[in-house]
């Protein structure tokens, strides 16, 4: 029993949610044997869900704007404010059209078309599980369904939809941010391709949040398209999982809550690349160059892109899951039966949290990205200056390759080699060593400042970082528990439980962990540990074994950059006198002091850099309650 | 005594003659006498009151005439004949006699059966399955001395031991009996009562009214952990309607008296209560007092709580009964309201006064079609809406549409078949119903004829909105007959390896359509989960329009082939529905009550404060627990 791998262990009774066996097609090869206008045009026949009633594009808007629910906010919010019902109204009604998706076939196929190309340029190949794909297919058809994908690069976006009209799937509707909708053309492309636009700061803009959520919520009742959005809320700039957003799943998950629907279907989808097109930017961003408008232009621009090879895009379908199944026993609906708006946070919570552990691990674990963990892992100046020879670190690889195999990873058949090659852009292979890439120094007449070098060296690192983040999910629970038993120097069990949860507990906002289910969580780490000869356990201790060094020291130093990075944060805060500071200073401040203690060799990681850790660590600190945000 | 026909002549005799034996067995002891002598004047002073005591249905031994293992009367139910056909037997109902072609092709399309299998029930009661009865010696010998009729034969005990609850009656088919009453006592009046539960309390006794024997809530169960001596109360005997006032068109009754009885006598004076509930043929007074029963018609006459003028009810601390008979009260909280619901557990109901009415002057059956479900339910949600329900209006979905179609009696002419085929042809073919969707509304209309008329052009005014079509009154007609002939049906099913129930509930109008699609698909999902082998029957319909909200009924039924404990299986369906409908926003009970099947969500239904309440009710009014049938707390 304990051996079983189980994220979830209080339901170990129902199957697997997870696709594991390795049915993966190719949907590109046969895109490259057949003419992509045919592929187009195809018939498409999707059999749709099969309960609701089926309304068209149009009628939505209307059935939103006449739902009782609009009406009584609109008459509301008129008597609030003074304004006239018919002002108020008109307002909604222009929220609405802001927002509306306009589903046509014609420019799915459209997209298709371009989709087609685009792809057999960028990709090997887009290998997708038939078996989950199979799953979808008669889930729609029962119950309303949402997609869940995670989203690591711009060419997620509608990419599930291509795949469902090449598969005969209704092609779902798309939660997008508003400023896809802004860009010229483009906008009005994915606009007709299913996208609905949703507005990022919403606040406590009443009538938008009545507006959004009827008419997502008429979206699932009427079983008019499946939806798709990001659970994760944000593209992750560093392809490691990100909290995830409680606001869109509450509102998708309200029509079952409150018995409007009798279920709902989540299928999380884990889209894994080899290599991501907008990496370096990626790391640029990090280091606080501003990121760039979405504009139709900088899209053209980024078309040099194109010229690249990306090596294989894997998206794996996870099974469905019913709603009403994962609830059972965690939410009481009765509650919903007196006043119409209870809360359901924590349930929302929990099941947010299982689909972003579900996407992790149905994501595939490149060599490459384990090369990237281990690679990391050596100081960055020798990988610079030096070089790692090229044995030592393939022979480590396959270590780590079957230690990633033990921890649950979906094998990826990739070769080292060509990993290496296919990312040229940080790595350099030569004379049997291998070197990390920096950007070509412009030439300039002053000589490079030594900070300018560290910047320099960090967005290498970053891309790097990025790559090691896509496997880090797998090891984070050994991680912790090896750090636990490294900094505690203990062997009883409660004691490293203990620990375990304080670190748990302090990079919540780093890695992705169900909320309450931290003896689950221990309980895996150390089965996995055990199961890879690192530690013996019995009923009250945990011991390292001699022949488990080379593990736990590999995870400690995984998780090491992290620890080195809270720390410099809280030392800053400990330090700094002044009790309060804005949030646009902080930023700044850390990273001259982390830059100032590289220079000195006293930090070792690059990561203290990263915009992404240092608004990790403020969260973490807000969610402790050892900071408070204070509003201007 | 004059005044007494034949017909309670009769029954006065056997009472007289039991009296008799009971004198000559204790005839060396006068106080005896003294007691008889006390019971017959009770008897005598009723008679100067009694405005008629003939036509009682309900006999002291009810396996007389009704069957012992399932519903109702002995002489009717249902059978395959000697053709396969389906008959209905006995002459008591309009559809008796009467062959059925089309509910085997149903029955065996909608579960799967097949007449070759066949699950039928024993025949009869072995009385060595009955436990002996344990008697508390020293009651019954004070009971003897009251010359209050009792018994502890095997059959009459047993006979009191359940309601109608589909656990209840499947164990008995199996001849398989639990704890049952050690005891079974018929008081004849009031006082009667009074002097029951006076020995009761000084002996320690439990008791448990007994009424019609309807309960669907198991109810009338003998607790298993009960240790003392269980003697079953059965108010049958008190059916008497004891006077009539004209001027305030109210009217006093015993609490035995079924509803049958009930209105048939008074409408011999020319009125009704008006109250139906679909059980009115075995139900009691009493028994809707205690249960809070709702009837068909209540949108004219009110549901029990609305008729109910002043009640008496025997507890172990004494009787409780309001001082007069104003119509409305304002002294406190109203007492009726801790009788009403009682279901038992405080003490016997023994007298209800309670409103009448004229016989209507008219009355009209009526149906309308739906093109689906959805439909159909805004269209009475409009009636109710402008509050112009007529006597009664129910909602049957597709399935008891096509249920309701398979008992159509054999037509005679041909020239019906032909109009039958032609009205299929107009609403499936010209006006595009999709037989598969459309629902049925029954429609009963009462009152002055004009006002009735009018009143019904209304009602189908507001259905044609919602793309209703009047569908004729024989449709509306047959519909309220299958309420009464649905509970023998079970016992057909039951023959074939199939079990089902009915259960109810309240709901506001707009969970209506969710609580129904989900309730379903619960049924269905659960019983594949529980492996159901075959499809089962998940049905609903609206049965009653409020202002704010809908009482909807669930039927149930599966093939239970296959299952090495179908009862089990069947329970546990039944509460994952009831928990569904309870996550969907409806209520616990609409007139069902709560009994013991539904106790375990009693506290949540009403608050933990709520709880207290009732419960130092309960230990005020009955600390021994004489009333000891556990229902409800």
């Amino acid at each position: 029993m304990l051996l079983k791998r189980s994220t979830r262990g209080a339901h170990s009774a129902k199957p697997p949610v997870l696709i594991r066996s390795q049915c993966f097609v190719d949907i590109l090869e046969e895109r490259r044997l057949r003419s992509d206008l045919g592929h187009a045009l195809r018939t498409f026949r999707p059999s749709p869900y099969k309960g609701g009633p089926s309304c068209s594009a149009a009628d939505l808007p209307k059935i939103v704007l006449e739902s009782q629910h609009l009406r009584y906010v609109v008459k509301e919010i008129a008597t609030e404010t003074g304004a006239s019902p018919e002002e108020v109204r008109e307002e909604a009604s222009a929220i609405l059209e802001e927002m509306s998706q306009n589903l046509q076939l014609g420019f799915i196929r459209l997209l298709g078309y371009i989709f087609t190309k685009v792809f057999k340029r960028l990709f090997t190949s887009i290998n997708v599980n038939m078996e989950g794909l199979k799953a979808l297919q008669q889930a729609i058809q029962e119950s309303p369904v949402i997609l869940l994908p995670n989203h690591r690069s711009y060419v997620d976006f509608l990419v599930i939809s291509y795949i469902m009209f090449t598969y005969d799937i209704p092609v779902p509707v798309i939660a997008a941010g508003i400023p896809l909708a802004g860009m010229k053309i483009v906008g009005a492309i994915i606009r007709r391709s299913g996208a609905f636009f949703i507005r990022r700061a919403i606040g406590s803009d009443k009538l938008y949040w009545a507006v959004m959520s009827e008419y997502v919520r008429t979206i699932i009742k009427t079983g008019f398209a499946p939806l798709e959005f990001y659970v994760e809320g944000l593209r992750s700039r560093t392809l490691k999982s990100l909290m995830p957003k409680l606001g869109m799943m509450h509102m998708v998950l309200e029509p079952y809550f409150k018995g409007e629907v009798y279920d709902i279907q989540l299928v999380p989808i884990s889209l894994s690349y080899d290599r991501v097109l907008e990496e370096s930017l990626l790391a640029l961003e990090l280091l606080g160059v501003p990121k760039l408008k979405e504009s139709t232009t900088g899209l053209l621009k980024a078309s040099k892109v194109l010229q690249d090879d990306y090596g294989i895009m894997h998206v794996n379908f996870g099974r469905p899951m019913s709603v009403r199944r994962l609830c059972r026993g965690k939410i009481n609906l009765r509650q919903y039966n007196l006043i119409p708006r209870a809360e359901a946070q924590a349930c929302v919570s929990w099941l947010a949290h299982l689909m972003v552990r579900i996407q992790e691990e149905g994501s595939l674990i490149s060599p490459w990205s384990l090369m990237a963990c281990l690679l990391l892992q050596a100081p960055t100046a020798v990988l610079t200056e030096q070089g790692l020879p090229w044995h030592q670190l393939t022979e480590k690889t396959i270590w780590l390759r079957k230690l990633a195999l033990d921890f649950g990873a979906l094998p990826d058949p990739d070769v080292m080699s060509s990993a290496v090659a296919l990312h040229h852009s940080v790595v350099r292979r030569e004379a049997g060593r291998v070197y990390l890439v920096r950007e070509e120094e412009p030439e300039r007449k002053r000589p490079i400042s030594p900070e300018e070098d560290v910047i320099r060296s960090a967005a290498a690192v970053l891309m790097m970082v990025s790559y090691r983040n896509q496997s880090l999910h797998l090891f984070v629970r050994p991680a912790l528990l090896a750090t636990a038993i490294g900094v505690t120097k203990t062997a009883q069990r409660d004691e490293l439980f203990a620990f375990f949860c304080f670190l748990r507990d302090v990079f919540s906002n780093e890695f992705i962990f169900i909320p309450g289910e931290s003896s689950q969580d221990f309980e895996e780490a150390c089965v996995l540990l055990r199961k890879c000869g690192a530690v013996h356990i019995s009923e009250q201790e945990v011991t390292a074994s001699d022949a488990g060094l080379e593990a736990l020291s590999f995870l400690q130093a995984l998780l090491q950059p992290f620890i080195d990075s809270y720390q410099v944060m809280f030392r800053f805060l400990c330090e700094d006198k002044v009790h309060v500071f804005a949030e646009k200073q902080f930023l700044p401040a850390v990273r001259n002091l982390a830059t100032k203690l590289i220079l000195s060799g006293e930090l070792h990681t690059y990561e203290t850099l990263s915009s992404d850790t240092q608004k990790n660590v403020l969260s973490a600190l807000r969610r402790l309650e050892t900071l408070a945000k204070l509003e201007s | 005594m004059a005044s007494n026909s034949s017909g309670g002549g009769s029954d006065r005799q056997r009472i007289a003659q039991q009296r008799l034996r009971i004198i000559a067995g204790h005839l060396r002891r006068p106080v005896d006498v003294d007691s008889t002598i006390l019971a017959a004047e009770c008897k005598a002073q009723d008679s100067k009151t009694d405005v008629s005591s003939e036509g009682k249905t309900v006999p002291r031994r009810r396996q007389e005439i009704m069957k012992w293992n399932g519903w109702g009367y002995s002489d009717t139910k249902f059978l395959f004949n000697k053709k396969g056909q389906a008959e209905f037997t006995g002459k008591r109902y309009k559809l008796s006699g009467m062959i059925m072609p089309a509910l085997k092709d149903w029955l065996e399309d909608t579960f799967g059966t097949n007449l070759q299998h066949k699950s039928p029930a024993t025949p009869i009661l072995t009385s060595s399955a009955v436990q002996p009865p344990t008697l508390n010696e020293a009651f019954v010998e004070e009971l003897k001395s009251t010359g209050i009729p009792f018994s502890h034969d095997a059959e009459d005990r047993v006979f009191r031991a359940h309601g109608h609850c589909l656990h209840e009656i499947f164990a008995l088919r199996e001849g398989k009996v639990g704890r049952v009453p050690d005891l079974v006592v018929w008081p004849n009046c009031h006082n009667d009562v009074v002097r029951i539960v006076e020995l009761a309390c000084k002996h320690n006794v439990c008791l448990i009214p007994y009424g019609g024997g309807t309960s669907v809530s198991s109810g009338l169960e003998c607790p298993p952990e009960e240790t003392r001596s269980i003697v079953s109360l059965d108010t049958s005997q008190m059916s008497r309607i004891l006077w009539i006032d004209e001027k305030n068109l109210t009217a006093h009754m015993e609490a035995g008296i079924v509803g049958q009885d009930l209105e048939r006598l008074l409408n011999e004076s020319g009125y009704c209560t008006g109250h139906e509930p679909d059980s009115m043929e075995f139900s009691s007074l009493g028994g809707w007092v205690a249960t809070r029963a709702s009837g068909m018609k209540k949108n004219i006459y009110g549901n029990i709580e609305d008729l109910v003028i002043r009640v008496k009810m025997v507890t172990p601390q004494g009787v409780i009964e309001k001082s007069c008979l104003g119509p409305r009260m304002s002294t406190g909280p109203d007492i009726h309201h801790f009788i009403m619901g009682s279901e038992g557990t405080l003490g016997v109901v023994t007298e209800v006064t309670m409103k009448i009415r004229p016989m209507p002057e008219y009355q009209k059956y009526g149906s309308v079609v739906f093109p689906n479900f959805e439909q159909g339910v805004a269209c009475l949600r409009e009636v109710a809406k402008q509050r112009c329900a007529p006597a009664s209006i129910r909602l049957m979905d597709n399935e008891q549409f096509k249920f309701g179609h398979a008992l159509k009696p054999q037509v005679s002419s041909m020239f019906t078949s032909f109009l039958d085929g032609l009205k299929t042809f107009y609403i499936t073919k010209f006006k595009g119903f999709d037989p598969n969707c459309l629902c049925v509304a029954t429609l009963l209309f009462e009152g002055h004829r004009e006002k009735v008329l009018q009143h019904e052009k209304q009602v189908y005014d507001i259905a044609a909105q919602f793309g209703g079509l009047a569908a004729g009154e024989d449709n509306g007609q047959r519909g309220y007959m299958l309420t009464f002939v649905i509970a023998y049906l079970r016992d057909l099913g039951m023959d074939y390896y199939v079990i089902g129930e009915s259960f109810e509930t309240s709901v506001p109008w707009d969970r209506v359509l969710d609580i129904c699609r989900n309730v379903k698909l619960r049924i269905i999902q659960e019983c594949k989960d529980k492996g159901v082998q075959f499809q089962p029957l998940a049905s609903c319909r609206a049965t009653q329009t409020y202002d704010s909200g809908a009482c909807v009924y669930f039927y149930f039924a599966f093939n239970y082939r296959g299952l090495s404990d179908p009862v089990h299986v069947f329970e546990e369906v039944e509460h994952a529905a009831r928990e569904e409908i309870l996550a969907n926003g409806g209520s616990l009970s609409h007139h069902h009550g709560v009994g013991k099947l539904r106790k375990e969500w009693m506290r949540e239904a009403v608050s933990n404060v709520g709880m207290g309440m009732l419960k130092s009710v309960k230990d005020y009014v009955d600390p021994n627990n004489i009333f000891g049938n556990r229902n409800l707390l």
